[in-house]
């Protein structure tokens, strides 16, 4: 068994290389572009966030509660068309979503949700000071971790 | 394919009748650990930086959760897919029933209570550098955890990798015990060594393998294939990775990154378990982290 089959994955992993290489002369398809974007306004506002947890930027009340009201907006956009199908790592090269997001979609939006719980929940609490930063960063970094864990492809 | 014919080697070496007895499958007799007393407090410790939840306790289970060691965790190699197993205290879906030397011989060497050698999806190659007061108070701390009635299910692997012979031959080239970094007497570096090399077996996942599937220590944690999916496994290396010490604490307690992207993959769950730690343990596995050789 162990033969044909690995014989078929290595053929397959061709054929996948073939198309992973034309894409990416073609760029990246309008979807994952738009979904990293917002991958990195997540980072960005966290970022701000992060920096005066750990004491390397002076806590503020505004631009806490800036980050984290942008935090909580992001997590509520609609994002369906971003995860468009046939964008997934293997048929997409600088994909990094699995294809099991797309065989598990109801587990994934739930993900989804439980990232703008904690985001909405940071954003009412992150002008009440460093230490309410401090609290509600971990269960937004744990929401992200949770996906990422299931769905995100692991690369260097 | 070369790795299909080196362990197809390795199981027609390991017939050959001589190098069965070299190859049997070695344990820790209750004599060995009867005067060492169980810390639960250390067991714990030992629990999280070895690592046990990530593929015993459900995917994706937190907090509490992680303490139900049910298995199921599923590992999809070239070898076929390996699957944790219920190590719960349930007396028959689990390891309720073993005795204390029992659970520290497959832990620290890879032995069934049956005798059988496990498959090294199993890390005991690294957890073998444990001291052994640090796994007979695992033993222990597992003992105190809730049983769970989910049957193990099967390993779904196809030949020659069915065929358990072959690993005592695999240990025996394979599983060293020398230290793979000279500490130089550095106490906070020696116990980083601790934790990354023996019971956090970091090496497991970034280190690529040689042509015997043992861990390339000239190669030491410079990034390899994902053996349990897709993608690749980081170099951590300094040759690859230009954190500093604070940054790498902050990564494995948080799971945020200097840029602020979040953990992902199997590195999920590390996080989870390191952020239990004390953190003089994790600065110590930093510090380990930007002592290594570095390989471009």
């Amino acid at each position: 068994m162990i033969k044909p089959l690995a014989f078929t994955a290595a053929f397959g992993a061709l054929a996948v290389a073939g198309t992973a290489i034309a894409d990416s002369h073609a760029g990246l398809p309008p979807a994952v572009k738009a979904r990293q974007a917002h991958m990195q306004l997540y980072a960005h506002n966290l970022g701000i966030l992060g920096g005066m947890a750990r004491g390397n930027a002076e806590y503020s009340a505004e631009a806490a509660s800036a980050a984290a009201s942008n935090l909580a907006a992001l997590s509520q956009l609609d994002q369906m068309t971003y995860w468009a199908p046939g964008t997934d790592s293997d048929t997409v090269e600088g994909s990094k979503a699995l294809p099991a997001l797309w065989e598990n979609i109801p587990d994934a939006v739930s993900k989804g949700q439980a990232l703008a719980t904690a985001a909405v929940a940071l954003s009412e609490t992150a002008g009440n000071g460093l230490e309410a930063v401090q609290a509600g960063l971990g269960p937004v970094g744990r929401a992200c971790g949770s996906c990422h864990e299931a769905y995100q492809l692991s690369d260097n | 394919m070369l790795r299909f014919l080196a362990y197809l080697t390795l199981v027609a070496v390991a017939a050959g009748g001589a190098s069965l007895i070299v190859t049997r499958p070695q344990t820790i007799p209750d004599s060995a650990i009867a005067g060492i007393e169980a810390d639960l407090a250390r067991g714990e410790q030992a629990f999280h930086a070895a690592g046990c939840a990530s593929c015993h306790a459900a995917k994706g289970a937190e907090g509490e959760a992680r303490l139900i060691l049910a298995g199921g965790a599923t590992f999809e190699t070239p070898a076929g897919t390996f699957v944790a197993p219920n190590i719960s205290q349930h007396p028959e879906a689990g390891i309720g029933e073993w005795s204390r030397a029992e659970i520290v011989t497959a832990i620290l060497a890879g032995t069934s209570p049956g005798g059988a050698h496990y498959y090294p999806a199993f890390p005991y190659g690294s957890y073998a550098k444990a001291e052994l007061a640090d796994i007979v108070s695992l033993a222990a701390f597992l003992e105190t955890l809730p049983e769970d009635p989910t049957p193990s299910a099967p390993h779904d692997l196809g030949f020659p990798f069915n065929i358990r012979v072959g690993i005592g031959l695999w240990k025996s080239i394979a599983v060293s015990n020398d230290w793979v970094i000279d500490t130089r007497g550095d106490e906070t570096l020696a116990r980083g060594r601790y934790l990354v090399e023996a019971l956090g077996h970091c090496g497991e996942c970034h280190t690529p393998r040689t042509a015997t599937q043992g861990l390339d220590s000239t190669r030491w944690l410079a990034g390899a294939p994902n053996p349990s999916g897709r993608g690749t496994i980081p170099n951590i290396t300094p040759g690859a990775l230009d954190w500093t010490v604070d940054d790498i604490v902050a990564y494995l307690t948080t799971g945020f990154t200097p840029d602020f992207d979040v953990v992902g993959g199997s590195m999920t769950s590390v996080v989870q378990n390191l952020a239990l730690l004390p953190e003089a343990d994790v600065r110590a596995i930093a510090a380990y982290f930007k002592a290594v050789p570095p390989v471009e």
